[in-house]
Parts: structure tokens; sequence; C-alpha cells
């Protein structure tokens, strides 16, 4: 009955009876549904970004704390740590942060050690000297250099260092490189004027990913100041952080899905009087209550996918096409260096599927309710209001 | 042209169109496997361990990272500085620490 072409073209008419209304409707519908499915879309994207690209992080960072905040690290506690059974290489790790109080950009100074084999996102070459550094494309695009040009850097003790630029890292890797400086970790540890014996933290090797979680608990019962970090523990904190229901998006979600309650509710509680005396007449020329209730379904569902259709293609847009341009800020703060995405077009589809259920299911249901109400009536009494 | 026809004319379109954004954002994804693993071998000789999204604050930056005292990073109970900060909560990872009081009446064996 609800494909039947000729109640199709009755409940298309009864629609455009009352446009302007329905237009309205939609186009509030559609952005609702944009808003929501926008939230999804980015979370999902950027969840995957992390939890594919993460699974080849360190299988665990071990940090040193005292009060409560993180400390240098001792790298004798490497060997300790080395001595584990199961544990392979255990590298400590300098890094930390350079602010620039000119345009306030906050860039991550990075050492590394030993040479590398040439990566296919990054443009030139891996530091070679003590002098040379590589850059993410945030810090290129931010100040402007190019391959070949000096970084002048003020030390911890105010003395002017200079390094040429032999790479910046492609634009593809920016959620990974944006704001980085990749410098040799000697020059780097000259720079903070970190002495030798202290890391920022350490990496560790484990060679058996299922003894991983034991060998972070004998570190942690070793060196009870230590803080093991296992890369199982770092996916799952960006699992859950782009999770849709907790943490960032949670926000924005909750506001759009009460404006949709909001209009599914006024649906709800306001029937027009044309449209109850629409359904009177529908029942004294002979329509059953089914028949009320199938044509107002069809009103309803009309509405409801072409607003699900607009509303995903403009979330599709927003995102992928744009950049997510509206929810940005939210991540964005007060960042000076933030990266521009090129995000990969991920989908989950039961993702997709609830949002179809948590927007069309309710406006249905909001619809028909108060149609029931009216054509389970006697039919005089509604047409006389 | 009669309003049925146009009409599912138009959902139609709408639908394939959507359809085929999903496919192609599916094959796209399969083809480019070795995309993620060039992000892979840069996070593997790096050790990155965070996304560089929000570098505003050092827990927003370094979210996995960054010890537990948030706000003004400076003393316990402070309020919260940093926009991104309401966004992007901390995630305590590798602490094992406890808090425990026993009462004074308490018999120790």
């Amino acid at each position: 009955m609800i494909l039947n072409v000729k109640l199709l073209e009755y409940s298309l008419s009864s629609l455009w009876r009352r446009k302007e209304k329905n237009i309205a409707l939609i186009i509030v519908y559609a952005l609702v549904i944009a808003t929501l499915g926008s939230v999804l879309l980015l979370t999902h994207a950027l969840k995957t970004e992390a939890v594919t690209t993460l699974t080849a992080a360190p299988e665990i960072v071990v940090q040193r704390t005292q009060g409560g905040r993180h400390e240098l690290i001792p790298v004798t506690y490497a060997e300790t740590i080395a001595g584990f059974p199961g544990v392979g290489k255990v590298t400590p790790r300098v890094w930390g942060y350079y602010y620039d109080s000119l345009i306030k950009a906050n860039l991550t100074l990075v050492g590394v050690e030993g040479y590398h084999e040439q990566l296919e996102l990054l443009e030139g070459r891996f530091p070679q000297a003590a002098d040379e550094c590589v850059i993410g494309a945030g810090v290129a695009e931010a100040f402007g250099p190019q391959i070949g040009d000096l970084l002048v850097l003020e030390d911890s003790s105010k003395r002017r260092s200079e390094f040429r630029v032999t790479g910046i890292f492609r634009a593809a890797s920016n959620l990974l490189t944006n704001d980085l400086v990749v410098l040799q970790e000697a020059a780097l540890r000259d720079f903070f004027a970190m002495p030798a014996e202290l890391a920022t933290d350490l990496t560790v090797q484990v060679y058996n990913p299922r003894e991983v979680s034991t060998i972070a608990k004998k570190i942690a019962y070793f060196l009870p100041d230590s803080r093991p970090i296992t890369r199982e523990e770092l996916l799952h904190t960006y699992d859950s952080l782009f999770n849709w229901r907790s943490g960032m998006m949670l926000a924005v979600f909750i506001s759009a899905l009460m404006a949709f309650l909001i209009l599914a509710w006024d649906r709800a509680t306001g029937i027009s009087a044309e449209e109850k005396r629409e359904i009177g007449i529908l029942k004294a020329l002979g329509w059953e209550t089914s028949h009320v209730l199938g044509a107002k379904l069809r009103e309803a569902l009309l509405i409801s996918l072409t607003a699900f259709i607009v509303g995903l293609l403009l979330a599709w847009l927003h995102v992928f096409v744009l950049g997510a341009p509206l929810l940005m800020p939210l991540l964005k703060g007060w960042s000076v260096l933030f990266p521009t995405f090129d995000l990969t077009r991920v989908v989950d589809l039961y993702q997709l599927a609830v949002l179809g259920c948590v927007t069309i299911i309710p406006y249905l249901a909001c619809t028909l309710i108060p149609a029931w109400k009216a054509a389970s009536s006697d039919p005089d009494d509604v047409m006389r209001g | 042209m009669k309003r049925s026809v146009v009409c599912l004319t138009i959902l139609l379109t709408g639908a394939v169109l959507l359809v085929s954004l999903l496919l192609s954002a599916h094959l796209h994804d399969q083809r480019h496997l070795a995309g993620w693993q060039d992000k892979r071998d840069l996070v593997s000789v790096l050790a990155i361990t965070d996304l560089s999204l929000s570098s505003e604050a050092r827990y927003t930056r370094h979210v996995t990272q960054a010890d537990l005292f948030s706000a003004f990073q400076d003393f316990p109970a402070s309020f919260e500085h940093f926009p991104t900060g309401s966004m992007i909560p901390p995630r305590p990872a590798g602490y094992s620490g406890r808090v425990l009081f026993e009462s004074s009446q308490q018999v120790r064996p």
C-alpha cells in the first residue's frame, strides 16, 4: 500500500499544500542530521587515523613521576628494564616543547639518534649533523621556511642556535607531524641543557605482545617512581577520546539531539486544525484508520528520508570536502599550529544505522501518534474541531 | 510530469549518490593501504605516541603522556584554562597509586 503510486501522489499533494511549512521542516531536520552526521564522520575518521597509525607506536613508554608530575628519567633505568626477560631494546627519548612568543605557537622538539632510511612522507632527508633539522608542514606554513633555510631558536641559556632545514614532512602526515621539529638527539640534549644521564622518557620494545602488560607491571614494581604506558592503553585512550558516546564531541551531539527532540515534540503535540479537518474528511469519505495512518506514514517517511539523505550529504561535504570547519574550533582552541586535515574517508555503517534509528523512528512516532488520535475519533467531532 | 516520479527520482538520485560516496570511501581505503604503512613507518621511526591535534597545552597535545594536573598545570583543584581541555579530558594511564584510610580503632594484627 505504501508504494501505491496513486496514494503516493495523494501524499505528495498533501505535503505540497503545506509546502512552506514542510520545506522549512526538511531544512531544519536535514541540518540536525548534518550536525549529528558531521560529529560521527569526524570522530570516526580521527579514531581510525589514530588507531591505525599508532599501532606502530612503542610497546611501552616509561616515564618517571615525582610529586605526581612528569620528571626526567635516569638513563640507568633503561639498564634495569633491559634486564627483564622478554624485553628487547630500551631507548631513552629526548623531546620537549618550545614556545614562540611572537606568533604564540608551541613546537614539539624531538630528538632522533642514528641514521634512518628515507621515509615516503618526508620531502628531503633526516638530519645527519648536529646543526640540521626536519620540520612539520604546520611549522613550515606558519613561519614560511623552505628546505635549505636556517631555523634559529634560543636555547635554555638564551643562546642563538641555528639548524639547517634538511626536510619537511609532507602534508599527508600532518596529523602526526604538524608541529614537529626533529633534531639529532645530541643536539637536542645540548639545546635543552639536559644532562647525559637523564632522558625525557624511555621506550621499551617487547618481543611477545602477550607479555606487554606483565612487563609493564614489573617495571612499576621494580621502579616504583615510574609510570609505564602501554601501547594498548594509548590506543584505548584515542578510541575512547573519539568515541561519539563520550569525550570531545558529546556536547555537540547532545545539543543537536536536543534540537531534534524539540522539533519532534512540536510535531507530536501540534497537529494543525487543517490536518485534523483533512483526517476527518478522509474518515467521512470511508477511509479506515489504517488508511489514514498509512497516508501519514508515507508523508513522514518522505520527509524523513529526504532530510536524512540531504543531511548525510551535507555532513560528508562538511567533513571530507571542507575539512569540518564548524567543528574544528572545538579541537583547535587557542592553538596556533593546527593541522589542515586530509581525513581518511572512512565511514562506520553501524553508526549511520544508529543515526537513522535515533532520528527517523522518533519522527515517525511523533507524526503517527497524533494522527492516530485524530483518526480514531469521530469524523464529525474532528471536522468541527 | 507526475509529482511521484519527480519525488522518487530525486530520492533515488540522492540515495545513489550517498551509496556511491560510501563505496568510493571503502575502495579508496583498500587502494591506499601503502599510505597507512608510510604513516606507521613514520610513527615507528619517531616513536610518536599522539596525534598532533591541539598544540595549545601539553595535556591536549600529548594526551597519553600528560600527567593529571591539567588545568593551569601547577596546583590541584585549579580551574580549566585551555578551551580544548574541556573537549579532551585527561586520560590517566599507567598510574597504580591508591588512597587508603584506616580507622584508628582498627587493631592491627
